[in-house]
């Protein structure tokens, strides 16, 4: 790992990019190592929260585990909200995530492919729309939703949800189909498809993969919105998990206990499936830029 | 993202791909009329993008139309009309021109919103793209536990961004956060994190840090990735120092992917909503409120300001569209195809 042999005949040789020295090795594996700490203490710590008892969490010692009991988790799945907040979560987010990549995927692949009049404007829009502030749309889409009876209703916040997830999803495609060789549609077409056979019988199937990580990612971008819910669905019964979350941490009440186990019942699969992704995500984040 | 690209690369790139009728007839003789040319032309790739363009006018481009209306008159909650049972009440908020937006940008609130939003901003940002790609180039080393780091590194962005809020707001609890214990142990008084507004701010930068961290981490790895082995082999050889070979080919070799990166994470950060909202609720008093959870509030607290909101919300969309804009001038001007 020394650069101490250095030939003679190349005296002044610059350090290689993997050589380097114990002491160099140390500093690199201790930065590592506390960086990670960083990164999953805040999540270790919630973990042994939500398994402490009842009133555990009002403790300030530093006691690792001390009397671990599941009290917390039986507390928010019989005496809370928290099975009808995540069922109304599933449903919000599942729809959401099966309407904008349906939609989506189409334009995705016609920007992909086609050079077409109105092509610019497309992508701009698409770009544009993602920049969106939710400031600018939440109160003509709170009146309408108002004027339509759609507040507090299941298919009023999906419909909201579509203006971040369509375009997103669209852009995320693309951003696939790019990378699909052009020359499995001019195969395609040179076997009698039209335009739309070679998407639907060619591409789409190749496209799968993709499809599930766009469909993972706008899922998860639904799951955890929290300015529309947070407007949108008031009623005890149609909250979803990130506004119903904030009832055991009110002003005048907190329960840290439910609150720390509810987010690991949400956090864990989510996880689990984001770690299986992951790799893929960024690729579709910045395939649209990175293959121009 | 051929947006930038001018008409002659379109059409020369349609034709190295082939795949595209259209591109080989546009200089072609025109026999039929324009119009109907192009429509037999192009009819399916206007119907692929039909969908999303009608999702897209009326869900987003109708609310910004009236959006931008809203923000031109003096609607609040009191003279919008409304439906209560059969009763119908119409609306009686009037035109007022530039008003509002004169109110917001001559008020104090605005200029101070704004500073902050940039700080916040400039500074996650920073803080994301400068510690991620420090732990990318660690991670792009031959090293021991490689893997194993890299998915401790990349767990906080598993965790859904209001999850993260939350548990950071325990962490900071005066009285029962580890922190706090923490400092206790060590001898020292605890700090009413959330309670101070310097404190406050630091907080929730700390909190976006975290938050952000393994993205950047994770494109910058792949950028890394992607820069060919020969090309620090043939520096070495030439006897470029490290500091050299980052500056003249990491550097360079990270730019598309970088530029990406660092404007999506910009627009992110400038509307982050969740983080701000869940963890301080803007507070203590509106010191930790950004310009978007500014705007939220205005709507929906206290009597719903709906004009001053909107007019806030078009203030932030042109910021951001400005910002993007002189963003890609300066990119296309060292010479990145945006």
């Amino acid at each position: 790992m020394s650069t101490a042999t250095a030939e003679p005949a190349r005296p002044r040789r610059a350090r290689g990019r993997d050589d380097r020295s114990v002491g160099g090795s140390i500093l690199l594996h201790a930065t590592l190592i506390v960086a990670s700490v960083i990164s999953i203490f805040p999540i270790v710590w919630l973990v042994l929260t939500s398994l402490k008892p009842r009133d555990g969490w009002l403790s300030t010692e530093l006691k690792i585990f001390d009397q671990p009991s599941l009290d917390n988790y039986v507390r928010v799945l019989t005496e809370t909200g928290f099975p009808s907040w995540l069922l109304n979560s599933v449903i919000v987010a599942g729809l959401t995530t099966v309407i904008g990549v349906f939609l989506a995927s189409t334009t995705g692949y016609a920007i992909s492919r086609f050079r077409f009049p109105g092509y610019r404007g497309v992508m701009w829009m698409l770009l544009v729309t993602q920049m969106f502030p939710v400031a600018i749309l939440i109160v003509p889409l709170y009146n309408l939703m108002a004027g339509l009876g759609l507040l507090n209703q299941i298919p009023g916040l999906v419909i909201a949800y579509m203006t971040v997830a369509v375009p997103f999803c669209a852009w995320m495609m693309k951003g696939y189909f790019d990378s699909i060789p052009r020359e499995i549609d001019q195969a395609g077409m040179i076997d009698g498809l039209t335009p739309f056979g070679t998407f639907w019988r060619v591409i789409l199937p190749l496209a799968r993969p993709s499809i599930a990580v766009t469909a993972f990612y706008s899922f998860m971008t639904a799951w955890g919105e929290v300015a529309y819910a947070s407007v949108f669905m008031t009623g005890e019964d149609t909250r979803t998990l990130a506004v119903g979350l904030q009832q055991f941490v009110g002003q005048h009440w907190s329960d840290w206990g439910l609150l720390t186990a509810s987010a690991v019942l949400i956090a864990l699969p989510a996880a689990v499936v984001f770690l299986l992704v992951q790799r893929h995500l960024v690729a579709g984040l910045t395939a649209g830029a990175t293959k121009s | 993202m051929a947006t930038s690209t001018g008409r002659v690369t379109g059409t020369a790139r349609d034709r190295a791909a082939g795949a595209d009728d259209g591109a080989r007839g546009r200089g072609g003789p025109r026999k039929a009329g324009p119009f109907r040319r192009a429509t037999s032309q192009y009819w399916y790739a206007w119907a692929m993008v039909a969908p999303v363009i009608v999702v897209t006018a009326v869900l987003i481009g109708w609310p910004l139309v009236r959006g931008v209306y809203l923000s031109l008159t003096d609607a609040t909650e009191a003279t919008m009309g409304r439906t209560i049972g059969v009763n119908v009440i119409p609306s009686t908020y009037e035109f007022v021109g530039f008003g509002n937006y004169v109110d917001i940008l001559t008020s104090g609130v605005f200029w101070e919103k704004l500073a902050w939003t940039v700080i916040w901003t400039v500074a996650c940002v920073a803080l994301h793209y400068g510690i991620g790609l420090g732990l990318a180039m660690m991670l792009n080393r031959r090293l021991r536990f490689r893997s194993f780091y890299r998915l401790l590194l990349i767990l906080p962005w598993a965790i859904p961004g209001f999850v993260a809020a939350f548990i950071w707001r325990y962490l900071y609890n005066s009285d029962f956060g580890v922190i706090n214990a923490m400092l206790r142990a060590a001898g020292l008084g605890g700090v009413g994190w959330l309670d101070d507004p310097t404190t406050a701010k630091i907080a929730v930068i700390a909190v976006n840090v975290w938050v952000g961290v393994p993205f950047m981490m994770v494109a910058l790895l792949g950028g890394l990735q992607s820069i060919p082995a020969e090309l620090y082999e043939a520096a070495e050889v030439d006897g470029a120092t490290p500091m050299q070979r980052f500056r003249h080919i990491t550097i360079p070799g990270l730019r598309t992917v970088s530029s990406t990166v660092v404007l999506l994470g910009t627009i992110w950060t400038f509307n982050m909503f969740p983080l701000i909202f869940l963890i301080t609720g803007g507070g203590p008093g509106s010191a930790t409120e950004i310009l978007v959870t500014y705007a939220y509030r205005e709507a929906f607290t206290g009597i719903r300001n709906y004009s001053g909101s909107a007019a806030w919300g078009v203030i932030i969309l042109l910021l951001l569209v400005v910002m993007a804009l002189v963003y890609r001038r300066a990119l296309r001007r060292q010479g990145e195809v945006w």
